[in-house]
């Protein structure tokens, strides 16, 4: 193990970490704060995307430069996020959809309301 | 490590923590089951972030390993969570 | 070759998978990659029914680096949106996208980029594929949005899958 790093290294390692914080933050704030289940669902994707993108890419820099050889294999975390991130998203959606049309009405909020179904007959 | 580093490492680490604790409260308020499932969804992605941030505080690619492992058993959580909602079943 | 190579991409996709996460480039972990490219997907044939047809590479590649910009500037717009005083909170709504695409991988790379997007949500898909429902964050012209994504996302996996 090498020891310090070079500065100019440390500095594009440690932006992309703050502004992966930032939005991460910024991700819990959205669950919390929007009133409709459909809103909710657009905040975390900031976590999903942007956020694993900036760690992913901090840790690439900081063990390349650590072990003076590529490190690649954090790049599978991203693969493997925009792998799973649609099948969870879309289930999630799907679910809503189908709780609230078999449930029937809505939560009578302005904003809050659930289009017919694109398939009448299988709701 | 300099202070800058370090610094940031902290600074995202708590981030991380305080949005795992707003994504609590929606999960413990959380009007429908599928905010619940959205919230622990959220929470299982932000503790594998935060994994990857303590393998550059700790430089051991060791973390990885439990990063790839929260990934995978927040994805499958999150699925057959949805799934079950979705019709009751969680095989058809 | 065909018959050793049902599908080469993904054999080059696995081959690869297998590296990174190894993390070694050694003779063994080649051979290793080598035969796991070759047996997964001659194995695993019968479990894909539709064969993909892959041309235009260079128009997959822009569409990437398209996917890319967008998703940088969709975060932005849903960073701003989150932390917006309360009265400027963007209101979010549903957009029905008429789509022309029917090859069913096309349609799982765009449900694909659609979630990986912040602020759209793939929704539903009509049966027979001739419409899709879309939720937006932001809803300030959503004729525009719909035309956007027509043109950006579906008109290149159009051009690619068919």
């Amino acid at each position: 193990m090498s020891g310090n790093l070079a500065w100019w290294i440390e500095i594009p390692v440690a932006l992309l970490l703050v502004l992966s914080g930032l939005f991460a933050l910024a991700a819990g704030v959205g669950v919390v704060r929007f009133k409709t289940f459909f809103q909710r669902m657009h905040p975390p994707a900031l976590a999903y995307s942007f956020a694993a993108w900036c760690v992913t890419l901090a840790s690439i820099v900081y063990f390349s430069a650590q072990d003076d050889k590529l490190a690649l294999r954090s790049w599978l975390i991203i693969i493997f996020l925009s792998l799973t991130v649609p099948v969870t998203t879309i289930l999630l959606a799907r679910t809503e959809l189908f709780r609230r049309r078999t449930a029937g009405g809505g939560s009578g909020r302005s904003g809050d309301e659930i289009p017919p179904a694109l398939n009448q007959e299988l709701i | 490590m300099t202070p800058l580093l370090f610094g940031a490492i902290v600074f995202a680490q708590a981030c991380f923590a305080l949005a795992m604790g707003l994504a609590l409260v929606r999960l413990l308020r959380g009007p429908s089951a599928q905010d619940r499932v959205l919230a622990m969804d959220l929470i299982c992605t932000l503790a594998m972030l935060m994994m990857m941030v303590l393998a550059i505080r700790y430089r051991s690619s060791m973390y990885f390993e439990a990063a790839l492992l929260i990934a995978v058993f927040g994805f499958i959580g999150s699925a057959a969570m949805a799934k079950f909602l979705l019709r009751g079943e969680v095989i058809e | 070759m065909r018959r050793l190579f049902p599908s080469p991409l993904l054999s080059l996709a696995l081959v690869a998978l297998w590296l990174l996460l190894n993390n070694s480039f050694g003779l063994g972990q080649w051979l290793m990659a080598l035969l796991l490219g070759w047996l997964v997907p001659w194995l695993t044939h019968s479990l894909r029914p539709t064969p993909v047809r892959f041309s235009h590479p260079w128009v997959a590649l822009r569409l990437f680096f398209q996917v890319g910009r967008d998703v940088l500037v969709w975060n932005w717009r849903v960073l701003k949106g989150t932390v917006a005083p309360a009265d400027k909170v963007p209101q979010g709504g549903f957009v029905v996208v008429p789509l022309d695409l029917r090859d069913p991988n096309g349609l799982a790379v765009l449900a694909a980029i659609m979630c990986v997007i912040p602020g759209t949500i793939w929704s539903e898909l009509a049966l027979d594929r001739s419409a899709l429902l879309v939720h937006m964050f932001d809803m300030d012209d959503a004729q525009a949005e719909i035309d956007l994504i027509k043109h950006r996302y579906e008109r290149p996996l159009m051009e690619i899958f068919e």
